[in-house]
Order: C-alpha cells, then structure tokens, then sequence
C-alpha cells in the first residue's frame, strides 16, 4: 500500500484556505468583464492578504492592510468607477488586443517562478517573536530613531501627492 | 510551520495576476487595480522573508512593507486623480483610445 502524503497541520490547512480565496478573488479581479465585479474582487484580495499577514505573525500590518487597502484604495477605486462610468459599456471586450501575449507572457513567468521557488533550499529559521504589543511598540520606536528620515519623506510624499491629486481631479 | 515557498509562490500568482491585469485591460482603473495587486505580491514577499528570517526583531520587513503601502496609497490616488481628470477632457478611460503622444 503506497504511503499517502502527510496530513497537512492546521496552519498549513489555514494557509491554504486564505491562499484559495486570495488566488480566486486575484482570477476575479483580473479576469472578470465587469469592473464592479473587479472591485468587489480586490476587496476579497485584499481580506486575504491581510489574513496571510496574520498567519505570519505581523497583526499590525493586518491591520494596516484592512485600514488602508480595503478601507481607503478600494472606496476611491469604486468612486473612480462611478465618476467614470458609462464607457465600458456597449464595446465588444474589456481586454485590449495584446491579451493573448499578455496571457501567454504572464502565464509563463509564473511557471517559471514556480520552478526557480520550489527548487531554492531555503534556510528557514523562524524564530519566536516578542509579544504583539512589544513588537508595535518596538515598530514606533524606530519611526522615530533609525527610520526617522525615510518616515519624514513618505509623511511629505503622501501630502504632495494628495494635493496633486487634489490638484488634477479638480474640476476647473 | 507553513513552508517558506507556499508563501512566495502565491506571491508569484498574484503579480502575475496583476501583470496581466495591467497589461491587457482595456480600462485605466481595471489596469490600476492590477498595479494593486502587485504591490500586494510584493508586501506578502517581504513580510514572509522577515519571518523566516534570521534578524526577526528588527522588523525590517514589516518596516519596509508599511513603507510600500503609504506609496501605493499615494499611487493610487494621484493614478485615479488622472484618470478622472484624462475622463473629463476625452470623455474616455479606454488605455488604447490614448494616443496622443503616438508619433
């Protein structure tokens, strides 16, 4: 009798759930002609992406995930949507006409990922973390000291491109 | 624990899923959203080489990671600030109609 594979453990089975809903809703997004059906898509991603943040153990990055990508980018996506709707509608595809390289392109980049990644012998060393409320603490503390500069620029990043943005969807 | 490569290789799915996006949507914000997803690829990319590797409590990972999120935000809302903008003046999104810089 041939030995079956091991049972996977519950974080590899969780893992694999989260993967599943991630990759369908990924298809969703980028397959499906509809572009409500694409944002509602990227929403499905996004939750499970942020669920794959939790199984490795960064929560605030979870958090920060749902805040911001499900929170903010996929309202003002869907605001894009309705503020400039009316031109999918009544044309033949949503695909332009370089959707078969595309696809083929696409396709084999992936398959070439998959058998560079699943060849590579990691050295995996995972090694327990400080508690959830040290490791925030600890992320605050190096906004202020080591990454103080980089932390600088992104908070003057964020204002310029707002009032850029601002600036551009302003209707004159 | 969940092998290291499970984690890269689904975050090799979702860029390539968001390349295709970007490069054979017909519409500007079906293309952004593929952009979204590829970030998403990447951050997953970051956060699990910080776990699995050996300097955890330095937290450059997620440190980099957070870093990429505030840039995608202000990606897309300058990329959706054109769009509207592009929309109001050519009363199109599609990416193939354009064309004006075409020589």
């Amino acid at each position: 009798m041939p030995e079956l594979p091991p049972l996977p453990t519950i974080q590899q089975a969780i893992f694999m759930m989260l993967a599943l809903v991630t990759v369908v809703s990924a298809l969703i997004v980028v397959l499906a002609p509809n572009l409500y059906h694409n944002a509602l898509g990227l929403v499905a991603a996004f939750f499970g992406v942020a669920g794959i943040y939790v199984l490795l153990e960064a929560e605030f990055l979870a958090v920060s995930q749902i805040l911001i990508y499900v929170g903010a980018i996929s309202t003002l996506i869907t605001f894009a949507i309705m503020l400039t709707r009316g031109m999918m509608y009544g044309r033949t595809s949503s695909n332009n006409s370089m959707v078969l390289t595309a696809s083929i392109m696409t396709s084999l980049l992936f398959l070439t990922l998959w058998g560079i990644l699943g060849n590579v012998e990691w050295t995996e060393v995972g090694a327990a973390l400080p508690d959830g409320e040290q490791m925030i603490a600890t992320l605050g503390q190096l906004f202020v000291t080591t990454y103080l500069i980089p932390f600088e620029l992104m908070a003057l990043l964020l204002l310029v491109a707002l009032a850029g943005a601002l600036m551009l969807a302003r209707d004159r | 624990m969940v092998p290291l490569t499970w984690y890269l290789i689904l975050a090799a799915f979702l860029f390539c899923c968001g390349l295709y996006g970007a490069l054979a949507r017909r519409n500007a914000v079906a293309a952004l959203m593929g952009i979204e997803l590829m970030l998403n690829a990447v951050n997953i990319n970051l956060i699990a080489f910080w776990r699995y590797g050996d300097a955890v409590e330095q937290l450059q990972g997620q440190m980099f990671a957070i870093f990429v999120i505030a840039v995608a935000a202000a990606e897309v809302a300058v990329g959706l600030a054109l769009v509207i903008s592009v929309y109001r003046g050519r009363r199109t999104v599609n990416l193939d109609e354009l064309d004006t810089l075409k020589g």
